[in-house]
């Protein structure tokens, strides 16, 4: 592709699968690489939040900005770890563990109402008033058996989102 | 409750993206869902889907994918193919190419003769002026087609001189231009490039009457489509050739065309050109490549090979907007080149999205939350 040289060796290639708990084949590792050095025009070895907003199918999702404080300027090691919270083989357990690192962006461990409404705000945009807001997550947290002061860990969203049949996957291509 | 506040607002971006509903083509997975029954906690939570599409586009998205440079597989991998490989190189780079660099030198020689005295003395007779330099461009442009040993197979009959009418393609590298150019000559709208370049452009392209247009100005649409149309209604001014896609695709898939060579009142000619990638990929990657690099690679390459078809003039059908038109047409060109099509606007390689996909996305999200919160 251009930049230096790109190439992984098999020690690279086990080292990183190592790192995302075996959640991607070598195979689908060696893509991502690809598709890494594909994002990383610039070849810093990291790729830069511009770098993946000039993905217009990224910069259009409501949540590209929450995504992007996670992934911004991840090398490959950790770019791969990222994703393997999508990758089919991962568990419930690390998809609801990676909604709730979304949800908590000061890393506290603890989801407040504001973290809910943030996002929720990102979701709606200007399309609901912000006292709409909190009047729906007021609404929806008491019927759940929380208040508007209750701090939710991990496993509250474990019990919240444990039985929905969450599906959070993608696919890596593989050619 | 209160409705949700406000329809759409007017983006503020330039670019104009009233388009076909771009989730047709997305793929679609989980943000098909239609949401039921009435809103609980886990409903607001789940973000799962959202999250996905983020991670799909990190990992594979559509609009990359036409840029991508395409090179023919390296086969000199093997101990007896890669001496023939060498040879090949060879024969290429120290016979190949001077041969073809002198081609193209005496092309140019004999066009620089014959078009400077033609274009001042012949000042005073425009049409008969016209004429031989539409003449010497065909010329020149057959001489370059010579000078990559240009395979070029046209299908379809060859374009008319009529007024209202204007021809659209599918646009891979500047060389569409030459090749199509070599047959016909057409009139071209193009952007101003700095150096050699723009001055062949503002010289001899001048002569067979040619729009130029800044990218970067936004105003600058509004001047190019009135001289578009002004070209167009002119009874002895050359066809006029228009790359709607506004910018280089790698001849694997389309991007979005833009409106405005279909909304002139003319007959639209469309123009398919499909490379044969076996012996030179000849999308030029205007990130990674100067023009003349682009060239270069060319003249040391076995061959540009290619398909050029001629297809079936279409009109606006009764009751069909510009944007309708424009893909009814980018259909016919995509199936007959065999380009996959992608919801994208080519301008998106220079600048960021409007805001009204996402607020579009916000909306319907909205909407959903607002409605199953009535339900009991």
């Amino acid at each position: 592709m251009g930049n230096s040289s790109s190439m992984l060796t098999q020690y690279d290639i086990e080292e990183v699968q190592q790192h995302c708990s075996n959640a991607f084949s070598q195979q689908e590792i060696v893509s991502l690489y690809k598709r890494f050095c594909q994002l990383d025009r610039n070849g810093g070895g990291f790729v830069s939040a511009e770098e993946f907003l000039s993905v217009p199918e990224f910069a259009v999702n409501p949540l590209s900005q929450r995504v992007l404080r996670m992934v911004d300027g991840l090398n490959f090691k950790e770019f791969v770890a990222f994703l393997s919270a999508f990758s089919p083989r991962a568990t419930l357990q690390q998809k609801i563990e990676f909604i709730f690192k979304v949800y908590d962006s000061d890393g506290n461990g603890k989801v407040t109402f504001n973290d809910m409404l943030d996002v929720l705000h990102d979701l709606t945009g200007q399309f609901i008033s912000e006292k709409q807001r909190k009047q729906v997550l007021t609404q929806v947290l008491e019927e759940a058996g929380y208040t508007k002061d209750s701090l939710l860990v991990l496993s509250d969203f474990v019990k919240i989102l444990g039985s929905s049949g969450l599906k959070m996957e993608v696919e890596v291509p593989v050619d | 409750m209160s409705s949700s506040e406000g329809k759409l607002k007017p983006s503020s971006s330039e670019l104009d993206l009233d388009r076909p509903n771009i989730e047709d083509y997305l793929p679609s997975g989980a943000s098909i869902h239609e949401p039921h029954g009435k809103l609980r906690l886990r409903d607001l939570l789940d973000i799962s889907p959202i999250l996905t599409e983020a991670a799909g586009a990190i990992v594979d998205d559509s609009f990359t994918r036409c840029f991508k440079s395409n090179p023919p597989e390296p086969w000199n991998w093997n101990v007896y193919l890669f001496p023939l490989w060498c040879s090949g190189v060879v024969f290429r780079y120290l016979i190949l190419f001077p041969v073809r660099a002198i081609v193209l030198t005496i092309g140019w020689m004999i066009f620089l003769s014959c078009f400077i005295p033609v274009h001042f003395l012949l000042k005073g007779n425009d049409s008969l002026r016209k004429k031989w330099e539409r003449v010497l461009v065909e010329l020149i442009c057959s001489f370059f087609v010579a000078s990559w040993t240009g395979v070029v197979k046209y299908h379809g009959p060859r374009p008319s001189m009529r007024p209202k009418q204007v021809f659209v393609a599918n646009h891979t590298s500047m060389i569409d231009f030459i090749i199509l150019e070599q047959m016909t000559a057409f009139a071209v709208i193009m952007q101003k490039h700095p150096g050699w370049v723009g001055l062949l452009q503002s010289t001899i392209l001048e002569s067979v009457g040619c729009i130029w247009f800044n990218r970067s100005e936004a105003k600058d649409r509004e001047i190019v489509t009135k001289k578009l149309r002004e070209h167009s209604q002119g009874a002895d001014n050359n066809p006029l050739l228009i790359f709607p896609e506004g910018t280089c695709v790698n001849n694997q898939y389309s991007v979005m065309f833009k409106k405005g060579a279909f909304e002139l009142g003319c007959t639209v000619c469309p123009v398919a050109i499909k490379y044969n990638k076996i012996f030179v990929d000849a999308f030029w990657n205007s990130r990674k490549q100067s023009f003349t690099m682009h060239l270069l690679q060319l003249m040391t390459s076995w061959a540009v090979v290619c398909d050029v078809w001629y297809l079936e003039p279409q009109n606006l059908r009764p009751g069909e907007t510009a944007i309708e038109f424009a893909e009814r047409v980018r259909d016919i060109i995509s199936v007959r080149a065999g380009l996959k099509k992608v919801p994208w606007d080519g301008y998106l390689k220079y600048s960021r999205p409007s805001p009204k996909h996402r607020e579009r996305k916000q909306q319907s999200f909205a909407e959903s939350v607002l409605r199953r919160l009535e339900e009991k």
